[in-house]
């Protein structure tokens, strides 16, 4: 479109010029309201050629797909987490906790070959908090904790945008505690009896 | 009773199609789709608001002037009200047909200035009373050039009655009691030689029987939207800018029935345009030779034809000028007040005394 400045007193016809163009522009805008834009998405090569028609997108009818590599909610996949802390102690908000137990015996290894050697009883993550920096996921060693292109999960209590990623039900964390608990104490009393034995001689 | 009922209904039907069109309109020249949600498209948007409005807590300030704050509305909205009592609907239907019609929708129009300083006074709030005041000075100020266009019609007619106005723009000209030997000529001169009489349509409204009221129609156009406070001259409400003006401190039923009086004069001024200068309910297309469209779209007088191609009529020039309001108000940018009375004192008013002194020449030639 052409632009030219309307100088200051143009004289009366090209007063009455730019008020007719001006009611024209919005007739056009009003004759193009059957148009819609189409939902496409930021790849489309038509994204940023669609200069006609009513921009609104009615949300939860329809909605621009985002990439497939979108990163926005954070999922952890547990069997492959080590439960080494370093996406807790990374976080710039602290919003993972983790509580980690020691297992009496090897627990498995994760899809990429490294050794289990901890429980997670708690694995918590509060979407709430968190920043979707994604520092968290360049951190973890052994890739488990991802972002996916899920960005829609408002909820009405705020205590459900704490997500739990444990897959232990808390009677397990307990079990697994007293193993250890039970394992610690038998490897006290050995040593206790080592010690005792040492000095005897 | 029955007509006041009728009148009553029919506004209000106008009024939510308007509300409902005002933001339907506003979002598509804005290339948004307004209201969606309630009912198909959004069409019980208006009703919706209404209903939220009645629900609402009647809030009168403590420190509010209580008689005055609550008279206020009704009085807006009765002044305007009222004025439909002499705008003829089709041939027959009129509430009131009275012969100085004209005269008396001016006057009671007035009314609405002292309802809305009782409005902002008795709100007992500066920003309601500065409201006020500018609306008032506004309303005040385009009454001038609004009624010297309105007289310069009046004088070409030699009429203030409304349905006179209307049968002088028409082919049942000759139908009205006392014009029975009445004849159009085109332009309204004779001695053109060019009977419009029976030809009709839009070669008898009344921008065609005297050209000169075409300047007086814009005139009027432009000081009816001040009169109605409507885009660009809405200085005293200017909802993107400031406080809502003089009903700031109204709530619930009062501000629906302020909102409403709002509407009301809208739809007023675009059916006194209609009916003074866009040949009111008389049909646009003409008698060609054989081809008697204006025959066919008026129906007989006083069958129910009639009423319907009359009442069609009217109404859709009417929403066709509603429509140009809204068109306007999402177009132009406000005036500053120095603006809007330098257009009203030194642009308008001069020249409708103009067109008024030529409507009396034109008159002349007309005889
Ligand atoms: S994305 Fe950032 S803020 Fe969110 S959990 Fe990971 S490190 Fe913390
Ligand atoms: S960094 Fe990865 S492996 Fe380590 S605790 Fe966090 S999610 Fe588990």
């Amino acid at each position: 479109m052409e632009r030219t400045s309307v100088k200051h007193k143009a004289g009366f016809w090209e007063v009455v010029k730019s008020l007719l163009s001006g009611l024209l522009l919005t007739w056009r805008h009003f004759r193009n309201a059957d148009k819609r834009r189409a939902p496409v998405p930021v790849m489309d090569e038509n994204y940023f050629k669609q200069p006609e028609g009513l921009v609104t997108l009615t949300y939860p009818y329809e909605a621009i797909p985002v990439p497939e590599n979108g990163r926005y909610r954070l999922h952890n996949e547990i069997d492959d987490c080590i439960v080494c802390d370093l996406c807790a102690k990374i976080c710039p908000v602290n919003c993972i906790t983790i509580e980690s137990v020691k297992a009496t015996e090897e627990i498995g290894m994760t899809s990429d070959g490294t050794k289990k050697r901890l429980y997670a009883p708690v694995f918590d993550i509060d979407m709430a908090k968190c920043c979707y920096c994604g520092l968290c996921t360049t951190v973890c060693p052994t890739d488990c904790l991802t972002m996916t292109p899920v960005y829609d999960f408002s909820e009405v209590d705020i205590k459900n945008m704490i997500y739990h990623f444990t897959d232990l039900t808390p009677e397990q964390a307990e079990e697994k505690k007293q193993l250890l608990a039970k394992q610690q104490e038998e490897m006290a009393a050995a040593k206790a009896a080592a010690l005792a034995a040492r000095k005897q001689q | 009773m029955l007509a006041f009922l009728l009148t009553l209904m029919l506004l209000l039907g106008i009024v939510i199609v308007l509300a409902y069109a005002e933001r339907k309109v506003a979002a598509f020249m804005q290339d948004r789709l307004g209201p969606t949600e309630a009912g198909p498209y959004g069409s019980l948007q208006s009703v919706l608001d209404v209903l939220k409005l009645l629900q609402k807590e009647d809030i009168v300030p403590a420190a509010a002037d209580k008689k005055l704050f609550k008279l206020a509305p009704i009085l807006i909205f009765a002044a305007v009200f009222a004025g439909f009592a002499v705008i003829p609907f089709t041939p027959e239907l009129i509430p009131t047909g009275i012969g100085i019609g004209v005269f008396y929708l001016l006057a009671i129009i007035s009314l609405d200035v002292v309802g809305l300083l009782m409005a902002g006074w008795g709100s007992n709030n500066k920003y309601a009373m500065l409201g006020a005041m500018r609306s008032v000075a506004q309303i005040v100020s385009y009454e001038i050039p609004a009624g010297l266009a309105i007289l310069s019609v009046v004088m070409i007619c030699q009429s203030l009655d409304f349905q006179e106005i209307s049968y002088q723009q028409g082919i049942l000209l000759n139908r009205f009691p006392g014009l029975e030997f009445e004849k159009n000529w085109l332009f309204g001169i004779e001695a053109l030689g060019i009977n419009t009489t029976n030809i009709g349509g839009i070669t008898t409204w009344n921008i065609f029987r005297a050209p000169l009221l075409l300047v007086a129609f814009l005139i009027y156009f432009i000081a009816s939207l001040a009169e109605s406070n409507r885009a660009p001259f809405d200085i005293p409400e200017a909802e993107s800018e400031l406080v809502a003006g003089f009903h700031v401190e109204y709530s619930g039923f009062r501000f629906a029935v302020l909102f409403l009086a709002e509407y009301s004069m809208m739809v007023l001024v675009s059916l006194v345009a209609v009916i003074l200068f866009l040949g009111s309910w008389n049909t646009p297309l003409p008698n060609l030779t054989t081809l008697k469209f204006a025959d066919w779209t008026t129906g007989t007088v006083g069958a129910l034809s009639g009423i319907l191609w009359g009442g069609f009529w009217l109404l859709s020039k009417t929403f066709v000028l509603l429509f140009l309001q809204l068109q306007i108000r999402w177009t132009y940018p406000r005036l500053r007040v120095d603006q809007l009375m330098h257009l009203c004192w030194k642009v308008l008013t001069p020249i409708a005394l103009g067109i008024v002194l030529l409507a009396g020449i034109w008159r002349l030639l007309m005889v």
